[in-house]
């Protein structure tokens, strides 16, 4: 039974932690991680997402924990691991003064790829990933779009099980980024399992399953749908013309967690527990003489679970101290 | 004033940045204390100690007394005893002395006769530093008891007889090109992957450290041998260069001396974290090859603790074989001890290299 439902992980750790001498970059970290789906990391800079990678990947070694990765384990294994799995960097990483069909080739040779596989798949990735016209482009003249698309053809080349997307995005334009998140569902329908980091909420709202990631502690974990309903407060949308004063109101009260201004609206994430917590807001906010046209109870968006997620946190810690 | 403000401010920032990169801090330092050092014990054109080797065939206390009169100089000390002028020879050719004192049998009779030479003096040419203090010992022989004269002595220069610099300097000059070029571009090569993110891919994929250290000095031995040719052909053409031994000779001992400079070149990959520091410790290899090899200055010259400093360098056992196989007409077998040290090198530099390029990131 337990092995069967490990063979359905493609990873699985448990207590993984990374601690950089004074900083713990990660902490007590665990993870499950199903086989052919798309799993999120979300979290801001310095939240522990790319240590992590690196730890999965067997890039770096981690401090405390245990790893399994495509049943193999990690560091210890990590070298079986190597033609088995695909690393895209967060840093564009292949030879920016080789065309484009000499960085495909050399990582085809470098997985060791034979002939007729390197003669049927590199053209296969050229036209998958739109780079057929770009074939002898130094990959350094490239537009940010164009190599990420390449990065991503040259870490899929030796068709790998697990893919580690480590922020993809982060130097590509949205239509770019849309087209990206086609190739990755195209990957998995295939078969491929992905684990890709991310600091984008609607890059986020497409995973299968996603961990939200803060100062290396994971805070939340689940498919989008649950999160949201999992989050432990409500959210109002409030519609004001002066939404500067009522944020500030609203911030001083205690039953608030936060607001976060977007245009002339206002999300207001409050305390579960407040009966018609909409309503309740229009009253305090008219009784302080502020103006307010509209208040709604909304579903709550996958940056208000993150929201909520970290700040609960934040909460937590100045209380201690 | 302004313009005052602005200027301070990026000297605070410059001098914040480089207390920050401790390598080139050490350098600050390190560069002007090892020049200093180097060049006061290396430039030492009064060469002493010089081996030598001594065929006396005439026994007598006549000889005795005037080999013992030219060992008094200091410039020369008697390492080897000969049979006869053929071992005196070989040993130079293998480069264990380079001046060998030839006594005749007869050398009282000759004594009396002042247009025989008594003496046969042997030197070694292919430097023209140690040859000139070498011939500066035949003034040193005292008046004979015989007649009111010196006794007459022959100098015999091997090698290089009409003492032209460039028949040594151009052999040696291919160990300075090699070992700037092929220490810097190894160094150079595997940092700036590290600096460009390369590396990070690189260690994603299957690929050994072995296989990619190996692979990374590969090409650079075909450019380190295509350097050794020009170097040669060109010495041959416009200095007269001669090359009195084998040519594969040249190129064995050329490629030995390439990969332990690549071997070398990849242990600074390793330390440097950015091509600006790998640039500095070439530089901190190169500059005591150049003075402490005996490239620029005689080797026997120098001080103990300078020389055991040269014997770590590729350099000095390069300058050598380069010296023995071009210029004396050595043989590979002849100089066997310094081609064992070269290999020891290569294999010490390729196990660190390896054991410290790890495929992690920690």
């Amino acid at each position: 039974m337990a092995d069967s439902i490990s063979s359905e992980l493609a990873i699985r750790a448990r207590g993984l932690t990374k601690d950089f001498g004074h900083v713990v970059a990660v902490n007590n970290l665990d993870l499950d991680v199903p086989r052919s789906r798309i799993y999120g990391f979300l979290g801001p800079n310095g939240s522990g997402k790319s240590t992590s990678i690196r730890m999965l990947c067997g890039l770096l070694t981690p401090t405390h924990g245990d790893i399994r990765v495509l049943g193999l384990e990690i560091p210890r294994q990590a070298e079986q691991l190597r033609r088995k799995v695909g690393y895209m960097t967060q840093k564009f990483s292949l030879f920016e003064d080789l065309t484009v069909a000499e960085n495909l080739n050399f990582i085809a040779n470098i997985y060791t790829l034979t002939r007729a596989e390197q003669k049927t798949r590199i053209p296969e990735a050229m036209e998958r990933y739109e780079l057929g016209r770009l074939t002898r482009q130094r990959a350094g003249t490239l537009s940010g779009g164009q190599k990420q698309r390449l990065a991503l053809a040259a870490a899929t080349l030796h068709e790998p099980e697990l893919l580690f997307l480590d922020e993809p995005t982060s130097a590509v334009d949205p239509e770019n980024r849309r087209a990206f998140w086609e190739s990755l569902f195209d990957l998995v329908a295939e078969g491929t399992t992905i684990l890709v980091s991310t600091h984008y909420m609607d890059e986020a709202e497409r995973c299968h399953a996603l961990a939200i990631l803060d100062l290396g502690v994971l805070v939340a974990a689940g498919s989008p749908d649950q999160l949201s309903a999992g989050i432990d407060a409500a959210v109002i949308v409030v519609q004001s013309r002066e939404p500067r004063k009522v944020s500030r109101f609203l911030d001083q009260q205690e039953f608030v967690h936060s607001t976060a201004q977007i245009g002339n609206i206002l999300r207001v994430m409050v305390d579960r527990d407040v009966p018609d917590a909409a309503d309740f807001i229009k009253k305090i906010s008219s009784d302080a003489g502020l103006a307010v046209d509209h208040c709604e109870k909304v579903h709550p968006s996958l940056e208000d679970v993150f929201v909520a997620a970290t700040q609960a946190r934040k909460a937590a810690r100045d209380k201690i101290e | 004033m302004k313009s005052l403000q602005r200027i301070f401010a990026i000297v605070i920032k410059e001098l914040r940045q480089l207390s920050r990169d401790r390598l080139t801090f050490g350098m600050i330092v390190g560069i002007p204390a090892l020049q200093l050092v180097m060049f006061g014990y290396a430039i030492n054109m009064d060469v002493r100690h010089l081996s030598a080797g001594v065929a006396d065939l005439s026994q007598t206390a006549a000889s005795r007394q005037v080999i013992l009169d030219m060992a008094q100089t200091q410039v020369i000390d008697i390492n080897y005893q000969a049979a006869d002028v053929f071992e005196l020879e070989t040993l130079m050719r293998q480069g264990k002395i380079v001046a060998g004192i030839f006594i005749p049998p007869d050398y009282e009779r000759r004594l009396l006769q002042p247009e025989r030479a008594a003496i046969h003096l042997l030197v070694d040419g292919s430097d023209t530093v140690v040859g000139g203090a070498v011939a500066s010992i035949a003034r040193s022989a005292r008046i004979s008891p015989y007649n009111d004269r010196p006794p007459t002595m022959e100098i015999r220069t091997y090698y290089n007889p009409e003492r032209r610099s460039p028949v040594n300097t151009v052999p040696g000059l291919i160990g300075v090109i090699l070992t700037m070029t092929m220490t810097l571009f190894t160094a150079v090569a595997i940092v700036r992957e590290r600096e460009r993110g390369n590396l990070e891919l690189l260690i994603t994929t299957p690929v050994r450290s072995s296989e990619l250290m190996l692979a990374k000095i590969l090409p650079y031995v075909f450019i380190g041998l295509l350097q050794v040719t020009l170097v040669l052909a060109l010495g041959a053409f416009l200095f007269d260069v001669p090359l009195r031994g084998a040519l594969i000779d040249v190129y064995r001992v050329c490629l030995l001396f390439i990969l332990a400079n690549l071997a070398l070149g990849l242990v600074i990959s390793t330390i440097a974290q950015t091509q600006f520091q790998a640039m500095q410790m070439t530089f901190f290899i190169l500059l005591p090859s150049i003075l402490l090899s005996g490239f620029m200055f005689p080797f026997d010259g120098m001080p103990r603790a300078a020389q055991l400093i040269a014997e770590i360098l590729p350099m000095t056992h390069f300058m050598r074989l380069i010296r023995g196989v071009v210029l004396r007409g050595a043989t590979l077998q002849e100089l066997s001890s310094e081609l064992l040290v070269l290999g020891v090198f290569i294999v010490i530099a390729m196990t660190v290299a390896i054991l410290r390029f790890n495929k992690t990131l920690d």
